[in-house]
């Protein structure tokens, strides 16, 4: 997988006069390590995400299995699927009622760009998630691999608190 | 005088402090729990053995944004998890750990802990309603129509030890259970020949109290979204899961206290109270175990179990074992 260097949109906030770096620390680490999702999937996709949360890949190993059904309790909306203009409305609704820090991953092709639905003449879907939701994590794929998920949730995790949960295998020292 | 208000300060952290510890690691034994059963590892990477999930679970449910919907009753939506809170905070008072370690022995123990368990209902009512959202009500509506069909046989079994051991003091029951497994109340005697039933109703009772799976009919996510706790994020979510889990603290300890001879050891050694917590934790497990392996039952069947089934034994039940003390 190629990657970015997107600047982290943490980074920008300018700090505050007082610090509060150590607590900072902390609460961040706590946000990524429970990160709840909300439990709704709108197409193929979610069937791998299913299956991300099942016995072979397993995210409850990163506290991350707690699939909330009420958007009052969740922290992270995963756009699982095609996201249909008569959907968009609903998922907004629910993106609204979740309450904050919140954070939005578009789980395959179709939530990023529209993927095999994006073509001359079609007049049902909305072509990428980020149409009318700030996205943080793109996974692409169609449907992405259950491993991709994951990464994603670390790549959510780095990018939520600039902490890796493990070295970088690839990186020479 | 002063050291009265000492002890009582000292009584009361201790309570909220063991709550709390509980209701933290009980989660984290849940999800370990529920992952060894579905074959998969559970919370395990963040520190050893997944230990410090439960600390972090409680930052982010502390920083979140404390919502406040905007139809909602806001004194009744504010109030209704504190309320769920106070019983199970409030029962430890009165709850024997040991010989020595419990804060205020009273002579209605089985009475006030049992009636502190109702006010729990109540809390899931102000939730339901408190929140304006017709999934909660309609959950707190099941909820309490739960609570209320299964407080009668709980009440009724409870009737029943009562007489066996002539007392409502919680002490003063377990200590007459001392010695080992055959002085229990779950033996059966001569005169109460049906205790390993009255056993068996007791812990289906609190199991359904304690909203547990199968019963926990007032969370049913395939219907009703969340439950009664739909409209509640951030903490004020965190203290109904730490409730359910102090409840059922509340719940195995008084099965231990009422059936399983409270901190004595089955044999008769070294009472104390590692007996105890060894019992009330084993009964925890077992109630994970339930919740992992069955499927949850319908309203009509849940309350159907209670109200034909359960009343009907545990009345017998009790009619046989106040005729039979009158004659042995
Ligand atoms: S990206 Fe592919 S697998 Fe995923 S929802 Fe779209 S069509 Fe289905």
């Amino acid at each position: 997988m190629g990657t970015q260097n997107v600047p982290s949109p943490l980074e920008q906030i300018p700090s505050s006069i007082v610090q509060f770096a150590v607590a900072d620390k902390l609460i961040n680490i706590g946000r990524v390590n429970s990160l709840w999702p909300l439990t709704f999937g709108i197409a193929c996709c979610a069937i791998e995400m299913m299956a991300t949360g099942c016995a072979r890949f397993d995210m409850s190993r990163f506290g991350a299995e707690v699939f909330r059904p009420s958007p009052r309790q969740a922290d992270l909306m995963i756009v699982a699927g095609t996201v249909t203009k008569k959907m968009m409305p609903g998922i907004k609704v629910l993106y609204d009622q979740m309450p904050e820090p919140k954070w939005v991953m578009a789980l395959g092709n179709c939530a990023i760009s529209g993927g095999p639905f994006a073509f001359e003449g079609q007049y049902s879907i909305v072509l990428g998630a980020d149409k009318f939701l700030p996205v943080d994590i793109y996974i692409p794929g169609c449907p992405p691999r259950p491993e991709a998920l994951l990464e994603g949730i670390l790549q959510l995790e780095n990018k939520i608190s600039g902490w890796n949960r493990w070295k970088d295998p690839e990186a020479k020292v | 005088m002063s050291l009265t208000i000492l002890n009582v300060l000292a009584a009361v952290v201790a309570a909220i402090a063991f709550a709390a510890l509980n209701a933290a690691y009980l989660v984290w034994a849940e999800r370990r729990g529920a992952g060894r059963i579905q074959r998969r590892p559970g919370p395990n990477v963040n520190g050893p053995f997944g230990l410090l999930q439960p600390p972090c679970d409680g930052i982010k449910l502390m920083t979140k944004q404390l919502m406040i919907p905007g139809g909602a009753d806001k004194a009744l939506f504010m109030v209704a998890p504190v309320l769920t809170m106070i019983p199970a905070i409030a029962s430890f008072v009165t709850i024997p750990f040991s010989n020595t370690i419990v804060a205020h022995s009273m002579n209605v123990g089985v009475l006030m802990v049992i009636g502190f368990a109702s006010l729990g209902g109540m809390a899931i009512l102000f939730a339901g309603w408190g929140s304006r959202n017709k999934y909660s009500v309609m959950a707190s509506v099941r909820s309490v129509s739960q609570a209320i069909s299964y407080e009668v046989p709980l009440f009724i079994t409870a009737l029943t030890v009562v007489l066996i051991t002539g007392t409502l003091n919680l002490h003063e029951m377990a200590s007459i259970q001392a010695g080992g497994f055959w002085n229990w109340n779950i033996t059966p005697s001569l005169s109460s020949p049906l205790m390993p039933v009255s056993f068996l109703i007791f812990f289906i009772c609190i199991l359904a109290e304690t909203n547990r799976a199968p019963f926990d009919l007032g969370e049913a996510e395939s219907e009703l979204v969340a439950g009664f706790h739909t409209e509640y994020g951030s903490m004020g979510f965190g203290l109904f899961f730490m409730a359910e889990y102090a409840h059922i603290v509340i719940g195995t300890s008084l099965i231990t206290i009422l059936f399983l001879g409270g901190w004595g050891c089955p044999f008769g050694l070294y009472p104390g109270v590692w007996w105890f917590l060894i019992k009330i934790y084993f009964l925890i497990f077992s109630f994970i175990l339930i919740r992992w392996t069955f499927p949850r039952t319908t309203i009509y069947g849940l309350l159907n179990l209670s109200w034909k089934v359960l009343i009907p034994i545990t009345l017998f039940n009790l009619l046989l074992t106040a005729g039979l003390l009158k004659v042995f």
